[in-house]
């Protein structure tokens, strides 16, 4: 407890590759999480302990395949109602993901964890510039309150540069 | 201004007339929304009732694509409207009625081969119809130590089926084993079918299932919210609660596992009936809680509850509307974490044991807390895989595998009680 300030937790985790089961990396963190009556972020400070595996070559392959579709990529409900991501869907899937990950830190508070839960709807974004961009409306399950929230976001991606999420809004749930 | 806009719009529908009932010739459309003006339009041409279009997805957000089906009178007159503003669509289909009939076709097929070369595929997602009839399936072949009872229905009138497993005596012990009081949770429904085969096929082989079910009945719920299971075929995948009618509100539905008469109104649950874990008007109020209630009731000695849910790998016991410990507490953590050891024998799975309080969060209204605070000593609850990659979504692929890991757990438990009779 940190009075005035907030709750200061110090962690020591192990980190997974998801792609990669028996790849893992030591990492210590420590999280701020700001007194309830500000919405503020929680303050994040982090070492990651040792490398992270180089995609260099998955990323380039999967940006020259988007860079040269004709039509702009659109797709929904990924996964599907029966858990299956399509091969081409799953960098999709992956990117997703780590953009979720900056919605829910943004969001988080003591009492609240989150999960993506599906990716509704995708729609590409051709740009002038080197980015691609895709426009996504994901799901998100928050397990204390175990409501589905539709979470709009507008995410830049290129494979030097790394992950930017531009824009992000909560949308309206259906009755 | 908009009023003008109104008049350009009735003018252009004027054509329009009455819109028939059978989906011959309605069509469904896809319209891209570009920018908030058009979401606005579309907006506008949903307020008009009189045309009777049927929004599949609402124009809300421009990131959204709108999903409109259009009686067969109204088509053209919607598609000049929507290109006299230059506002683009797709045709998704181009005559529901024949996608319907051929869906249905297509079911009637499959159910038709599954029902005549007897394969039901426990590695895959069924329909509730599926699963019914691989229910009566299972009580024909096994009919020796399996029947199916009904013990009530739904709010929407659905059968809820327990299947009995018996080797006769008169109401002997029995163990409670419930899957799917939330409906996303699809690896539940699907393991319970999985379990159900399993403790059929390996009566007279292993030697455990032989020993229990020799002393013991098995009551096992495979669906418990049937109507929430349908709709997350035919509507929303994300729903959770009963399809019940909430008085004065809009929104439908209780979570079934907020509504048991166990710390009932206290914190952990909602009083919002638009909130997926609304507690209901009152404890049992839900006709599915209830009927369970009344069984296990009437029974009289059930001796264990178990109930499957999903996602997080987690083995559970009371309490959840209150965070002290339970007074067999010692008991039921040693139980716990021999189940999870289990579990993990088989495909390394870990699942983290602990009262449902310290574990995840407090949570009233519970089933565990009820039947434990009934007398019901062996209560537990699952919370099967996986961890949050997939959540609800979880591959087909991995059904058997939960199934498998998770009935070793069961299987566990069912034996300590089938040993420490009380």
């Amino acid at each position: 407890d940190i009075d005035d300030v907030g709750h200061k937790y110090h962690l020591e985790l192990v980190l997974e590759d998801v792609l990669d089961k028996d790849r893992t990396v030591n990492c210590t963190a420590e999280v701020l999480y700001h007194l309830s009556n500000k919405s503020i972020a929680p303050d994040v400070q982090f070492t990651i302990e040792g490398e992270l595996k180089n995609t260099d070559e998955a990323d380039n392959i999967f940006y020259n395949r988007i860079k040269s579709l004709e039509k702009e990529l659109v797709a929904e409900n990924i996964p599907d109602s029966h858990g299956n991501v399509s091969p081409e869907m799953e960098p999709i899937h992956l990117l997703a993901w780590v953009a979720s990950g900056y919605v829910i830190w943004q969001n988080s508070t003591e009492n609240t964890k989150f999960q993506l839960a599906q990716i509704k709807h995708v729609k590409q974004v051709k740009r002038s510039d080197e980015y691609l961009q895709f426009d996504y409306v994901i799901l998100l399950h928050e397990m204390v309150s175990q409501e589905i929230i539709p979470w709009q976001m507008t995410v830049l991606w290129h494979p030097q540069h790394g992950v930017q999420v531009t824009q992000d809004s909560r949308q309206p749930k259906h009755a | 201004t908009s009023n003008m806009k109104l008049i350009l719009i009735f003018s252009a529908l004027f054509g329009a007339t009455l819109c028939l009932e059978t989906f011959v010739g309605h069509q469904v459309l896809r319209i891209e929304t570009r920018n908030e003006e058009e979401v606005k339009k579309l907006q506008l041409l949903e307020s008009l009732e009189h045309l009777e279009l049927d929004f599949w997805i609402n124009p809300s957000t421009p990131a959204l694509p709108v999903d409109v089906r259009i009686p067969a009178n109204c088509v053209q007159a919607v598609k000049a409207f929507l290109e006299s503003h230059g506002i683009e669509y797709s045709i998704l289909m181009e005559d529901l009625q024949v996608v319907l009939d051929e869906e249905k076709q297509d079911m009637a097929y499959s159910q038709q081969r599954e029902r005549s070369s007897n394969s039901f595929n426990y590695g895959t997602y069924h329909s509730l119809d599926s699963i019914y009839a691989e229910l009566d399936h299972l009580a024909s072949e096994y009919s020796d130590i399996v029947s199916k009872l009904q013990i009530g229905e739904s709010y929407e009138k659905r059968p809820l089926y327990v299947l009995k497993f018996s080797t006769g005596g008169s109401n002997r012990p029995a163990i409670w084993i419930d899957a799917g009081i939330h409906s996303r949770e699809w690896v539940t429904q699907a393991s319970a079918i999985w379990i159900a085969k399993k403790i059929a096929s390996d009566y007279g082989k292993d030697p455990s299932v032989t020993s229990l079910l020799n002393k013991m009945d098995i009551f096992l719920l495979t669906v418990t919210n049937p109507d929430g299971y349908v709709f997350t075929h035919t509507t929303n995948r994300m729903w959770r609660k009963t399809r019940s009618k909430n008085q004065g509100s809009r929104c439908v539905g209780v979570d079934p596992n907020r509504n048991w008469d166990a710390g009932f109104g206290g914190p952990g649950a909602s009083s919002n009936p638009c909130s997926d874990s609304y507690r209901g008007p009152s404890a049992h109020s839900e006709v599915e809680v209830k009927s369970i209630v009344n069984f296990i009731k009437n029974h009289g000695r059930i001796r264990a509850f178990l109930t499957l849910h999903s996602y997080s790998q987690l083995l559970m016991y009371p309490y959840g509307y209150k965070c002290t410990e339970p007074a067999d507490y010692a008991e039921l953590d040693a139980l716990g974490r021999a189940a999870a050891n289990s579990i993990q024998s088989l495909y390394g799975t870990t699942f983290t044991v602990g009262s449902i309080c310290t574990t995840i969060y407090q949570a009233s209204g519970g089933s565990i807390d009820w039947s434990y605070d009934y007398g019901i000593k062996y209560s537990f609850a699952f919370e099967l895989r996986d961890t949050g990659r997939y959540g609800f979504l979880l591959p087909a692929n991995q059904i058997i595998p939960t199934a498998e890991e998770a009935w070793l757990g069961l299987k566990k438990i069912m034996e300590h009680v089938r040993d420490n009779p009380y």
